[in-house]
């Protein structure tokens, strides 16, 4: 079983839930700015980091397509290829935005799965989440001694 | 969809889905009230995935009908052509038969 590491506790259940019920592979919940919250799958704290940082920058770019169209920013992305799929999704919780990104292998789950069991994992985030607020701001001097708070975290170190 | 409105019209249907095999999203559905389809596509795609394995893997081929009965109604669904699953709900006391017939005949006109 994939153990779910988290920064923010309170994300740990509903996201220990998601991974079992979505059959996901990895999955990694996030801030707009790419800070990370919590994460499940992943082996190395550079893969967060990359991940993170290209999950917010396409979240940030389609929400700059839509801007430019008129719309709303999309809601999820997926992009699928022949064993494994991509899916993102942005939502509002009462900490703020965050954003989901999931990877699943076809063979053990399916978009259809991962779509289904997101709405629960919105709903369960937004019956946890601390009030907007809440959270301490953090300072740019204690940026690099936070970010490695927080992967130590992640990984259990 | 013709070929759902041929499903539904057996008596004791209360719906029917076209539904993608591989990622368990709806192609088309009729259905009635209270039936969430997204939900029942996607779960049902990923069960007759896991059983199309468990029959394969026991060497009995690919399977052809799957028949979940409930307390309350059954689930019906049969694979068809280009990675489709034709899936019907009924109440408890329905032709599973003709159900089956229709599902048959929906999953061919689909190929």
């Amino acid at each position: 079983m994939t153990t779910v590491r988290a920064v923010e506790t309170w994300t740990l259940d509903p996201l220990t839930t998601y991974v079992t019920e979505a059959g996901a592979r990895l999955v990694l919940l996030m801030t707009p700015a790419g800070q990370v919250l919590a994460q499940s799958g992943f082996l190395r704290a550079v893969d967060v980091m990359s991940a993170s940082a290209l999950g917010a920058a396409i979240m940030a770019s389609t929400a700059e397509l839509a801007r430019q169209l008129g719309q709303t920013p999309f809601a999820a992305l997926n992009h699928q290829g022949q064993r494994h799929g991509i899916f993102l999704s942005g939502f509002v919780t009462d900490r703020g935005p965050l954003i989901v990104l999931v990877v699943y292998e076809l063979d053990v789950s399916s978009l259809g799965l991962v779509q289904l069991f997101l709405e629960q994992l919105v709903a369960d985030l937004r019956a946890a989440s601390p009030k907007a607020g809440a959270t301490r701001k953090v300072l740019a001097a204690d940026f690099e001694r936070e970010l490695n708070e927080s992967l130590n975290t992640l990984f259990g170190r | 969809m013709r070929s759902l409105d041929l499903i539904t019209r057996v008596r004791g249907v209360r719906g029917a889905m076209v539904v993608a095999r591989a990622d368990g999203l709806v192609v088309a559905e009729q259905l009635m009230e209270g039936i969430k389809g997204s939900t029942v596509a996607a779960l049902t795609a990923s069960l007759a995935g896991r059983l199309h394995r468990a029959m394969v893997a026991a060497g009995l081929g690919p399977s052809q009908f799957w028949h979940l009965q409930c307390e309350q109604g059954a689930v019906l669904a049969v694979p068809a052509g280009d990675g489709l699953l034709m899936v019907a709900v009924t109440e408890p006391e329905v032709n599973v038969g003709l159900v089956r017939l229709e599902l048959l005949r929906a999953a061919e006109a689909a190929a």
